[in-house]
C-alpha cells in the first residue's frame, strides 16, 4: 500500500524537482507499439523494449501530458485515500472539472492510464480504477471463493452454482478478491464467440471433455486473461484458444499467449507462452472445406501486419497467415455447423486436440 | 409552276417579334425566370453607363410588383443625366438602335438590343405598354411615355407623350410589365444587384421584391465611375461584316482616308502600304467596297506593322473599388483576409486589348466544406449562368491552389475552403459564349492573364495563411509558458505539499524569447486592441512595435510604439483603436525593429522601406477618378 503512495509521489517528485533546479519537465515512458516489443526470455512473454517516448514541457502536447499525469495521480491519491474506486469511463468525465489538465477522449485518458502503469510499474488496481465492461465467463467444474461486498469469501462452483451463462469474471481477480480452490478438469478451452460457448456448453462439453469453458468475448479484457493465467499456473490447467479463423482472431490469441502490444507492461502477469491455438485455421479451412468470407481489404493488412509483428515469427503463423492471404479466404467458428450441430463437440475438436496429443 | 413569289413574301413579314419568339435564348429571355432577370439587368447596366458616362454618382431604384400570379410589373428608376425626348422611342423601341462600330469602348450594355429586347419582350407576354418618365437637367418638366414597338416597321409607337412634374433634377424611370416568375438564390435578382453593388461601391441602390420587402446598399465612395474612352477599331480584331458596315456609313471619300481616319494605329504611311499590297486605287470610294476588296485589305492589314491596340480604352474598377466594394456587400460574413486587389496590365487577343483584376476574400463565416464562391464580372458586369462555360471558372479550376492553402483534390478543379474570388474581364470586344453575354469564351490568352491574376492573389493567401500559422505556433509558446508550467507547479507542489517553486528560468528556457502577443474587445463603435509584449529572455530587453491591421485602420496618428527595458519574466503593453471595425477579428500582424530577429515571436522585423504593407503587386494607374 504505502508503496503505491510512494511510486506515485515519486512521479510528482521528479517534475517538482526539475521545476525547482530549473530544467525543463519532462517524462519518459516506453514507446508501445509493435516496433518496440522484444521476447522476455525469463517468462517466453513479449514485453517493451528499450525504446523510449520523452513528453516534455517545451511542446504544448507534452506540457498538457505532464499536466494530465499531474492529475490523474492527484485523483488517484485522493481515491485511494478514501478506498473509492472508479470506472476509466468516469474518470474521463471527472477530468471534466480538471481544467487544462481535462481528457478530451476517453482514449485518451485510457492510454494515460496504462502509461501511468508503464511509468509507475504498478497495476491498474493499484490506482483504483477499473474498466466499465467485466471480464466475461466461465463454465466447468473449478471451485472458487469470491469476496463478496460485505468482505466475505463465498465459495461458487464454476458448474453447478451458476446458470447458463456462466460465473461472471470480475475486474479483479487478484487473490485478495478470488481464490482458486480446486478443479476437476484437464484443460481449459478459451472460446471467442458467445454462440460457440453457448453451442459447447449445451452440448456438454465442459463434462464431457472435462474441461473448463471461458468465454473470450471477441479481444479479451485482462482480468479474463489474467485468470487464464492463474489457471495455467495455480491449478497446471493448459489452455486451448478456439478462435474465428481470420486476422482478428489470431491477435486474440497473440495477446492470450504472447502479451498485448498495449499492455506489455504487464506480459509476465497476463499472458500464457504455453498456450496453444487450436482454430479455426487457414488449414482447417481448407481441410475442412468450411464455408468462407472473401478477406477485405482491411483483412489483408492485418495479415500483412501481422508478418511483421515479431510475435507472428514462427513458422506455424508463417504458414498459417501466407495460407490465408493466398485463399484470400476466412471462416467464423460457428461455420462448422454446416456439418450439423454436434461436428464441433464430436469431431473438430477431438481430432484438434488429439492431433495436437492432448486426449487419446 | 413559278410558285415562288408567295414563299419569298411570307419569308419577308416574318416578323421581329417571330424573330424574338425564336431567338429567345439567345437574348437571355430563355425562362420565366430569367426573363424578369434580364429586364432589371438590362435597365441597370444602361442606368450605369449613363452615369459612369456623365460622371454621375448612381442612385438606382429598382421595385418588382406582383400584379398577377405571374406578372410583375418592374420598374428601374436612376439619377441618369435622362434622355433626349425626340431619342425615346428610338432607344426603347427600335432594336440594333446605334452602331457601335465607329467608336469602340468598353461598356456594360448588350448595345442596341438589350432595354428594347425587354419592352418587346413585355409587349409580347402581357400586351402592355411600357412606361418611361424621363427629365433631362436643363429642362423644366419631365416627360412621360407610353410606348410599344411597331414590330413591322421596327421602330418605336408612341401612345401617349405628356410633360409632367417630376421631382428630380434629372434621370429616367423605365417601368415594364411582363410575364415571370420571381425566384432568389444563387442565380437571381437579388443576387445580381448584391454583385453589382459589390463592383459600384459609390452606387447607392435600393430594391423593393414583390412581398413588398426593402433591401439598401448604401454607396462607400464619393468618386464617380471613371469614364471609358472611345477608340477607335483596331483593324486586326475585326470581321469582314464589321468593316464593310464602317465602309457603308463612312464619311471619308477615298480610301487612304478612310484607312487612316477610321481605324486606330494604321497611319498615312501604313495606309498607303496596305493599298498597295492589296493593289487597290488609294482613290477609290470606301462606300462602294466590294467583300472581295475587304478581303483583300483584311490580307494586307496582316502583311504590314500595325502597333498593338490602344488600351486607353480600358477601365477598369480599380484597387480602392474592388476592396470597398467587397467591403460593403459581404462584410456581413466577417472574411478575415482580404487581397490586394490585383490588376493585370492590358494584353490583347485576336487584336483586342482587355485586362483582368481579381480580388480574393478569405475566411470568416465563408463555409469552408464548400466549394470557393466564384465571382465573375465581365465589364463590370456580373456573370451568373453558364459558370462551366466561363472562362473564368476554367482559369479558377486549372489553377493549382493547394500551394496556397486551400483544398484541392490532384490541383485541378474548383478548390474547397472558405474563399470568394472576384474576376473581372474587362476590354472593348470580349468574346463572349452568346449574345446574351452570360459567360466568356475560353479563349488562351485570356484563361492564362485571368491565371496570372489569380496566382498573384493566391501568393498573397499563402503569406497570410502563413503568418497565420506563426501566429498559432506563438499562441503555443505563450500557452505554455503562462498557463500549462505554472499549473503544473501548482500540481506537483499541491500533490507533495511543498512550496511552489520559482519557475522562471524554466520559463525563459522553454521560451527564451520575446513574445508579442494580443488581446481585443469589439464595441459598438470598433475594436480595442491591446498588444502585450512579454519578455521571457534572461536579459533586460528594448523593442519597436509597429502593428499592421489586415482590415480596418488605426485611429489617431500614432503608428508605432517603443518599449524600454522591460525586465527578465516582466511585460509591457499598449493600446490602440480601431475605430469602425466591425465583424470577426482575425488578429493583427505586428512588425518589430530594435530586437535581434531570431529572439521574438509573434511579430516579423520590418522591411527596411517602411512600406509596411509590403510591395504593390501591380500599380494602378489613377483609381477609379476622374
Amino acid at each position: 500500500m504505502a508503496e503505491t503512495e510512494e511510486k506515485l509521489r515519486k512521479i510528482a517528485e521528479d517534475i517538482y524537482r526539475s521545476l525547482k533546479e530549473g530544467e525543463i519537465p519532462q517524462i519518459s515512458v516506453s514507446s508501445r507499439n509493435k516496433e518496440n516489443i522484444v521476447l522476455d526470455p525469463r517468462y517466453l512473454v513479449w514485453k517493451y523494449g528499450d525504446n523510449f517516448v520523452t513528453r516534455s514541457a517545451r511542446s504544448l502536447d507534452g506540457a498538457e501530458y505532464i499536466l494530465k499525469v499531474m492529475s490523474v495521480v492527484e485523483f488517484i491519491m485522493e481515491m485511494r485515500k478514501t478506498a473509492k474506486t472508479s470506472t476509466l469511463r468516469e474518470m474521463y468525465y471527472i477530468s471534466e472539472g480538471w481544467g487544462l489538465g481535462k481528457f478530451h477522449t476517453q482514449d485518451e485518458s485510457d492510454i494515460l492510464s496504462e502509461d501511468l502503469e508503464v511509468i509507475s510499474s504498478l497495476k491498474r488496481e493499484d490506482f483504483n480504477l477499473r474498466p466499465e465492461e467485466n471480464g466475461a465467463s466461465i463454465i466447468g467444474n473449478l471451485t472458487i471463493e469470491e469476496k463478496n461486498r460485505k468482505g466475505e469469501f463465498k465459495t461458487i462452483n464454476c458448474r453447478d452454482d451458476v446458470g447458463d451463462g456462466g460465473y461472471g469474471i470480475p475486474y479483479n481477480v487478484e487473490p485478495d478478491k478470488l481464490r482458486l480452490k480446486s478443479v476437476d478438469a484437464d484443460f481449459v478451452m478459451a472460446i471467442e464467440t458467445g454462440g460457440m460457448f453457448d453451442r459447447l456448453v449445451e452440448n456438454g462439453f465442459d463434462e464431457n471433455m472435462r474441461s473448463v469453458l471461458v468465454h473470450l468475448k471477441g479481444q479479451p479484457a485482462r482480468s479474463t486473461r489474467r485468470i487464464l493465467k492463474r489457471l495455467n499456473e495455480e491449478l497446471k490447467l493448459p489452455i486451448y484458444v478456439f478462435t474465428d479463423g481470420d486476422p482478428w482472431s489470431f491477435r486474440i490469441f497473440a495477446s492470450v499467449a504472447y502479451g498485448a502490444i498495449k499492455t506489455a507492461h504487464i506480459s509476465n502477469y497476463l499472458a500464457v507462452p504455453t498456450a496453444e491455438f487450436i482454430g479455426i485455421t487457414a488449414t482447417d479451412i481448407l481441410t475442412y472445406d468450411l464455408p468462407t468470407d472473401d478477406l477485405s481489404e482491411k483483412d489483408v493488412q492485418a495479415l500483412n501486419a501481422e508478418l511483421k509483428d515479431p510475435r507472428f515469427q514462427n513458422d506455424f503463423w508463417k504458414h498459417e497467415i501466407e495460407t490465408m492471404l493466398q485463399s484470400g479466404k476466412k471462416a467464423e467458428q460457428q461455420a462448422l455447423a454446416k456439418y450439423g450441430l454436434d461436428y464441433v463437440t464430436d469431431t473438430y475438436l477431438p481430432e484438434k486436440l488429439s492431433s495436437g496429443g492432448i486426449i487419446d | 409552276m413559278v410558285r415562288k413569289q408567295p414563299e419569298v413574301s411570307v419569308n419577308r413579314e416574318i416578323s421581329i417579334s417571330e424573330f424574338f419568339e425564336k431567338n429567345r435564348h439567345i437574348l437571355g429571355f430563355d425562362s420565366a425566370f430569367k426573363s424578369l432577370f434580364m429586364i432589371v439587368k438590362e435597365a441597370i447596366d444602361n442606368s450605369l453607363d449613363a452615369c459612369e458616362e456623365h460622371g454621375i454618382l448612381p442612385e438606382i431604384q429598382v421595385e418588382i410588383e406582383k400584379l398577377q400570379r405571374d406578372e410583375f410589373r418592374i420598374t428601374i428608376t436612376d439619377n441618369g443625366p435622362g434622355i433626349d425626348r425626340k431619342d425615346v422611342p428610338n432607344v426603347f423601341g427600335k432594336l440594333l438602335y446605334g452602331s457601335r462600330f465607329h467608336g469602340m469602348r468598353q461598356t456594360r450594355g448588350q448595345q442596341g438590343i438589350g432595354i428594347t429586347a425587354a419592352v418587346l419582350y413585355g409587349q409580347i407576354t402581357t400586351g402592355q405598354k411600357s412606361r418611361v418618365i424621363t427629365k433631362k437637367k436643363e429642362d423644366d418638366v419631365a416627360y412621360l411615355f407610353e410606348l410599344g414597338i411597331d414590330i413591322k416597321e421596327n421602330r418605336g409607337q408612341v401612345f401617349v407623350e405628356k410633360p409632367m412634374i417630376w421631382d428630380r433634377e434629372h434621370g429616367t424611370s423605365v417601368s415594364i410589365t411582363a410575364r415571370g416568375k420571381y425566384q432568389t438564390g444563387r442565380q437571381s435578382i437579388v443576387e445580381y444587384l448584391k454583385e453589382t453593388a459589390a463592383v459600384n461601391p459609390n452606387m447607392d441602390l435600393s430594391f423593393t421584391d414583390p412581398e413588398q420587402k426593402h433591401f439598401v446598399l448604401k454607396r462607400v465612395i464619393d468618386i464617380p465611375s471613371r469614364r471609358s474612352t472611345a477608340v477607335k477599331p483596331y483593324p486586326l480584331g475585326l470581321e469582314l461584316g464589321e468593316i464593310q458596315q464602317i465602309a457603308k456609313t463612312t464619311e471619308t471619300m477615298n480610301l487612304l482616308d478612310f484607312l487612316s481616319q477610321e481605324f486606330s494605329r494604321i497611319s498615312r504611311k501604313t495606309a498607303g502600304e496596305i493599298i498597295s499590297i492589296s493593289g487597290m486605287d488609294e482613290k477609290g470610294d470606301p462606300r462602294s467596297l466590294a467583300p472581295e476588296d475587304i478581303r483583300k485589305l483584311m490580307e494586307a492589314f496582316r502583311k504590314v506593322q500595325i502597333m498593338a491596340p490602344p488600351s486607353d480604352s480600358l477601365c477598369p474598377l480599380g484597387q480602392e473599388f474592388i476592396r470597398k466594394g467587397l467591403l460593403n456587400v459581404y462584410g456581413d460574413l466577417h472574411p478575415s483576409f482580404y487581397s490586394k486587389p490585383v490588376m493585370r496590365p492590358p494584353a490583347v487577343y485576336n487584336g483586342n486589348p482587355f485586362s483582368v483584376e481579381c480580388g480574393i476574400v478569405y475566411g470568416g463565416d465563408l463555409p469552408s466544406d464548400s466549394q470557393v464562391t466564384i465571382i465573375r464580372y465581365a465589364n463590370k458586369v456580373p456573370l451568373l449562368f453558364q459558370p462551366g462555360a466561363c472562362a473564368i471558372t476554367r482559369a479558377v479550376s486549372e489553377t493549382d491552389w493547394r500551394s496556397y492553402g486551400l483544398e484541392q483534390r490532384s490541383g485541378t478543379g474548383i478548390p474547397f475552403g472558405p474563399m470568394m474570388v472576384l474576376v473581372h474581364v474587362l476590354g472593348t470586344r470580349l468574346p463572349y459564349t452568346s449574345e446574351s453575354k452570360e459567360a466568356i469564351a475560353s479563349v488562351p490568352e485570356i484563361v492564362d492573364e485571368i491565371k496570372s491574376a489569380l496566382r498573384i492573389a493566391g501568393r498573397s493567401l499563402k503569406t497570410y495563411m502563413n503568418k497565420k500559422e506563426r501566429r498559432a505556433k506563438v499562441m503555443e509558446k505563450f500557452r505554455i509558458v503562462r498557463e500549462l508550467v505554472p499549473a503544473i507547479a501548482a500540481k506537483s507542489s499541491s500533490l507533495l505539499g511543498q512550496s511552489e517553486p520559482d519557475i522562471t528560468s524554466v520559463i525563459s528556457k522553454i521560451a527564451n524569447v520575446i513574445l508579442v502577443t494580443e488581446t481585443f474587445a469589439a464595441d459598438d463603435h470598433g475594436l480595442t486592441v491591446t498588444c502585450q509584449v512579454y519578455n521571457y529572455t534572461t536579459e533586460t530587453a528594448g523593442i519597436t512595435i509597429i502593428p499592421d491591421p489586415p482590415a480596418g485602420e488605426i485611429s489617431g496618428t500614432r503608428k508605432a510604439w517603443e518599449l524600454s527595458s522591460i525586465a527578465p519574466a516582466g511585460k509591457a503593453e499598449f493600446t490602440f483603436r480601431l475605430d469602425g471595425f466591425q465583424g470577426k477579428y482575425d488578429g493583427t500582424v505586428y512588425y518589430f525593429t530594435g530586437q535581434d530577429v531570431t529572439r521574438v515571436q509573434g511579430a516579423d522585423p520590418l522591411p527596411g522601406d517602411w512600406d509596411i504593407r509590403g510591395p504593390e503587386i501591380v500599380e494602378e494607374e489613377a483609381s477609379g477618378g476622374n
